[in-house]
Parts: C-alpha cells; structure tokens; sequence
C-alpha cells in the first residue's frame, strides 16, 4: 500500500496555511492554554512538508511502513500537527477542538500511545532529533525508502543532546534525515539572544558535516524551494534554519496585546476574533 | 571467600559476558535486534553481538542521552533495540530519555546496565549503579530485571526479547557462582525458590543469591531452615511467592547489592505489609555512596555478606 499526498499549488497551500492559523487559534482559545504563537511560526514549513508533496502519508493506514515521519521536537507547539493532520485527514477539524480537555487524545504535548499518526511523544526539549536519527536509521534497515523530518526550536538547540545528535547522524550520512530548525528568536524568558546566544545555526551545523541552508521560514515560497534542495541531497543529513517570526500571521493583534513572544497562552476570545478577522 | 563457596558453588562467567554470548546467539533468532551503544561494548559485550552482526550495531558514541533516544526511535520502526551502558551511565546519565523516549510511549526497547554494584571494586563509586534498581522501578511499565548467574542471564536476554515492551535488565561485572543449570526454568516475573525451608525465607537476586545460599547453609547447623528465593523480577513483582514466604516461614529477610531505598527491599515490603505483614529485615548497601577497593573487600566492608544475612535472619526469628 502506497500513498503520497497530493502537493498542492502554491495559491492553495498559502491558503492551506491560513486554514492551519485559524486552527491553532480556535483550538487554544477553546483549550484556554497552550502555544499558539509558537505554532504560528512554524506554520509554512508544517504546510510545506504536509501539503506542498514532500511527505508520504496515508491517514487511513497510519502505521503504513514506508510512511514518512514527521517529528516535532518543540512539541509544545503540537497545536500546528493537530491542524495539518486534521487537514490531512486523520481526524475532523472538529475533533481537536477538544485540546488539552481530560479525557481527549489531543494531549498538550504530542502522545504518540493516544493518537495514530504521532509519530513521537515530545514534551521533554533536546529529544526529536536523536529519535528521528534512530528512526531513519530503522528505515535503512526496513529497506523502505521512509525520509525523517524533525522540527526543531531554536531556544531547544540550547540543549546538548541536540549536539550529540548532530555529530551521530553525520557519522551514518543520515541523507534521508531532514532537520528544520524554526528559529523564530523566542523562548520562555524572552529573546534566544539574550538567554544564550548560540551565534550562527548554519555555521555550526554546517561545520558537523550536514547540508544547510538558512532561509526565511515565513515565506511559502521559500520554504518549497529549500525543501525541494535538500531532497536532492542523499549522501548526508539536511538542516533548514527556518528564521521565522513568532506569532506570525497575527502580529498585529500580538503586538496590540503589547507582548510579542506571547509564551505559552493562548489569546482571549476577543483578540482571537480580531486575529481570525486578519486570517479570513 | 567469595559469594557461594561455603555451599560449594563454582565461580562461572560475568553476568554480563553471559548477555554478550546470548545475544549474540539469539541475533541469529531475532533479526531485527539491533544494539545502540556508548562506546562501552568491549565493557558490556554488546560488542560480542557487534562483531557477528556489525550492519544491526550502531555506536553514537560517548553521549547516552543522544543513545537511548536513537534507540526509541529504532524501536518505532519495528526493531527490537538493546541499548546497554554501565548501570551508572544509562539510568542516571540519561533518566529523561529512558523516561521520554522509551518509557511513556511504551518503546520495546531493552535497556541493560552493566556494572552494578558495588562489586564492580578498584574503578570506584562514580561508576556503580546502585540506585538504579530504583530509578527504573518508579518507571510506569518497565520491565525490571536482576540476575544472579550466567545460565540465569542467558535465560532473561531471551525471555527480554520476547516480551514486547521495555526492560531494564541488571547485570555486573566480575564472575559470579554458578546457581542454575540449562534445565531451569525462568520466567519474566516469576520467582525461582533455590533452596526450600520453613523457618524464614531470605529473598535476594543478583550475586547475593550466592550470599543467601551460603546463609542458608550456615543456618542449618543452628538448626534454622532457611528458604532462599532468586527474586530476578522485581518489577512485576512475584507477590504471590512472597505472600506463600510470608505464610509459610513467618519472618523474610531481603538482600540486595543495590540501596536501601527503591530496590527489592522496598518492592518486597510494599508487597508483604499489604498481603500479610510479618517481621522483615534488610541487607543492603545503605544509604551512602562506597568507595573504591577491591570487590571482596567491598562487599565486606558494605555487609554484603552470608554473615550479614544470618545476622538479619536471627534478628527476625
């Protein structure tokens, strides 16, 4: 059994995105917590992976063999996964409305024991990319022609197994891992910069040995064009350093709120109506 | 004297030479087990699987916690990953991942920690794991496993790759008596009576099974017939041979190379205080760090006795 989802055209998956920030922001207003603005960032490179082609999927055989994988190590920003899977057609867009609620698989963080098509329980930062390396590596194994996609947070990349992991899947010239860093400048305190400048992404990953390329990760079309050069590269790990905005796609209404990081809380019902008003 | 030899028992191999011969034999049986190691393999012998299976051993390095998440995300592909590390380094060095990567979602990977204990002697406190009974123990739906010779491990590598779910398995480093034969049985959670007796029972597991035997043996010429009971599970416990121990000999005595707090001492009288309370004593390391020294010293020095046993039992009589 194969599947490979349909890659829409470039006006349709602009649109798409629009439908994954009205998600994000209906599913936590409705939960009264979560993420929403660091799903926000990473909404063009979720849509780019989910609908613009590069990921095999099939929603009716989630544990089809020679899926692809899809992690999500900033697995506080699983709101952006329910959308595109939702979407995608695992579930109705109804269902992840019940978000964060006792009793609903849509868990806070992705729970991969609760919800068919998770493909790793992230929560604990540092983690994505060691399990994406074992997975791809599984996939060597399986002879299955399976490709990892792990996205990453750029405050996370503060962790040191994220750098162990970088030196071991160079080591297994891992070119069916693709690493999307979404470095959108925010953590929970405040700017990465100030919290613990890591200086360049690119010169530092690049230096292990991995392919990389350092792009606008707000922009669609950018997005597709780095997704569809790092496919070609086989021989080794990819990393897209995804510079993104935090909140992207509302910062108006982030900015009126007078808080753009807005960590970790989900907008009143109020800004949430002025935020889907500038998404419609 | 050394842990057995009062009863005659015969110094065999390292538990964990025993975990490198068997899964290397058992790599033939189950091929999708692959071994993710920290540069330890020549210690831990997963290096023995390596050598006869090097495209299913992957060395990441000196970087347990990058190890054990590699190995979840092996195990998500359908492979059966044994992940193994000094005990020291895997359940305390990489707590989280084992947590995150294995334990929550339930990854059918086998953690084996070699090393335990403070038998390991000369290389000092750093490296012993003896707290990590403990630490796998408050896991939600690990497997926890302690054995006390070579045929014993061999036995456990396979039950542990056939269970479908993550182990923690306890091994350690220098040879240990010899206490079963290939006619044994075992069984994941089932406990194995080594000698009968209706006085007391003394549960232990790892080497000082050895130990329990030889207090066995003592406490026979006073007239004491003890019950010693290899409690290689400890996690899911056999509380139904310690509610029988309990019933049928009125007093049990645990011993243990590991801490006073979380290990089998713990698990045992959680179980016996609800089933049917009866006196109880503990053998263990205590409640420090040891220090380096060579193992029989060590273990004297510590109460990891046959001695220390007796004591224990003639303070529950």
């Amino acid at each position: 059994m194969a599947a490979q989802a349909n890659a829409l055209s470039m006006e349709e998956l602009k649109e798409k995105g629009k439908v994954l920030r009205r998600l994000i922001i209906k599913m936590t207003t409705e939960a009264g917590s979560g993420h929403p603005s660091s799903s926000l960032s990473a909404v063009e490179v979720v849509n780019a992976l989910w609908f613009g082609g590069f990921m095999k999927y099939d929603p009716q055989n989630p544990t089809w063999e020679a899926r692809d994988r899809f992690i999500l190590s900033k697995g506080h920003a699983v709101p952006v996964l329910y959308a595109a899977m939702a979407e995608a057609g695992y579930f109705s867009t109804d269902d992840v409305m019940t978000l964060r609620k006792l009793g609903s698989p849509f868990e806070g963080h992705p729970n991969m024991k609760r919800l068919p098509g998770i493909e790793a329980s992230t929560g604990s930062l540092g983690q994505g990319l060691s399990l994406g390396i074992g997975q791809a590596l599984g996939a060597r194994l399986n002879k299955n022609g399976a490709n990892v996609f792990v996205v990453i947070g750029d405050g996370e990349m503060e962790e040191g197994q994220v750098w162990e992991a970088l030196a071991a899947a160079e080591k297994y010239k891992l070119g069916n891992l693709t690493a999307i860093i979404d470095q959108n400048g925010y953590q929970q305190t405040g700017a990465t910069k100030d919290v613990l400048d890591m200086g360049s992404f690119e010169d530092k990953i690049a230096a292990f040995g991995w392919h990389t390329q350092t792009i606008n990760g707000n922009c669609q079309e950018t997005v597709v064009e780095a997704l569809e050069a790092a496919a070609k590269v086989t021989d080794r790990p990819k990393a897209i350093i995804s510079q993104t905005k935090k909140g992207y796609g509302i910062l108006p209404v982030l900015e009126e709120a007078g808080d753009t990081n807005y960590h970790g809380k989900p907008l009143s019902p109020e800004l949430a109506e002025k935020a889907l008003a500038l998404l419609s | 004297m050394y842990l057995g030899e009062l009863s005659g028992l015969k110094i065999g191999q390292a538990t964990r030479d025993a975990f490198g011969d068997a899964l290397k034999e058992l790599g033939e049986q189950f091929p999708t087990v692959v071994t993710v190691d920290g540069d330890v393999g020549n210690s831990t012998r997963t290096e023995v699987f390596a050598k006869a299976h090097p495209d299913r051993a992957f060395n990441v390095g000196i970087a347990e916690s990058n190890m054990v998440s590699v190995a979840g995300g092996l195990a998500s592909t359908g492979h059966i990953p044994v992940v193994a590390s000094f005990a020291a380094f895997l359940m305390c060095n990489a707590y989280d991942q084992i947590r995150m990567s294995i334990a929550f979602p339930g990854m059918n990977v086998k953690m084996v920690g070699t090393h335990a204990g403070i038998s390991i002697g000369e290389d000092g406190p750093s490296q012993m794991g003896i707290e990590d009974v403990s630490l796998a123990c408050s896991l939600p739906g690990v497997v926890v496993m302690v054995t006390a010779d070579a045929v014993s491990t061999k036995a456990a590598t396979k039950a542990m790759l056939e269970y479908e779910g993550p182990v923690y398995l306890r091994l350690g480093r220098p040879g240990v008596s010899e206490i079963y034969t290939d006619s044994d049985s075992f069984e994941i959670g089932k406990a194995n009576t080594v000698r009968e007796g209706d006085d007391v029972t003394i549960i232990a597991n790892g080497l000082m099974v050895a130990g329990a035997i030889d207090a066995a043996t003592k406490l026979a010429e006073d007239g004491i017939s003890a019950r010693v009971i290899d409690m290689h599970t400890i996690k899911p416990l056999d509380t139904d041979a310690i509610a029988k121990a309990a019933r049928e000999t009125g007093a049990i005595v645990v011993a243990e190379e590991h801490l006073a707090h979380g290990g089998l001492g713990s698990a045992v009288s959680m179980a016996v205080s609800q089933i049917d309370p009866v006196p109880m004593a503990y053998v263990n390391v205590g409640d420090c760090f040891a220090e380096s020294g060579d193992p029989q010293g060590l273990l004297d020095k510590y109460g990891l006795t046959a001695d220390a046993i007796v004591e224990a039992v003639k303070k529950v009589k």
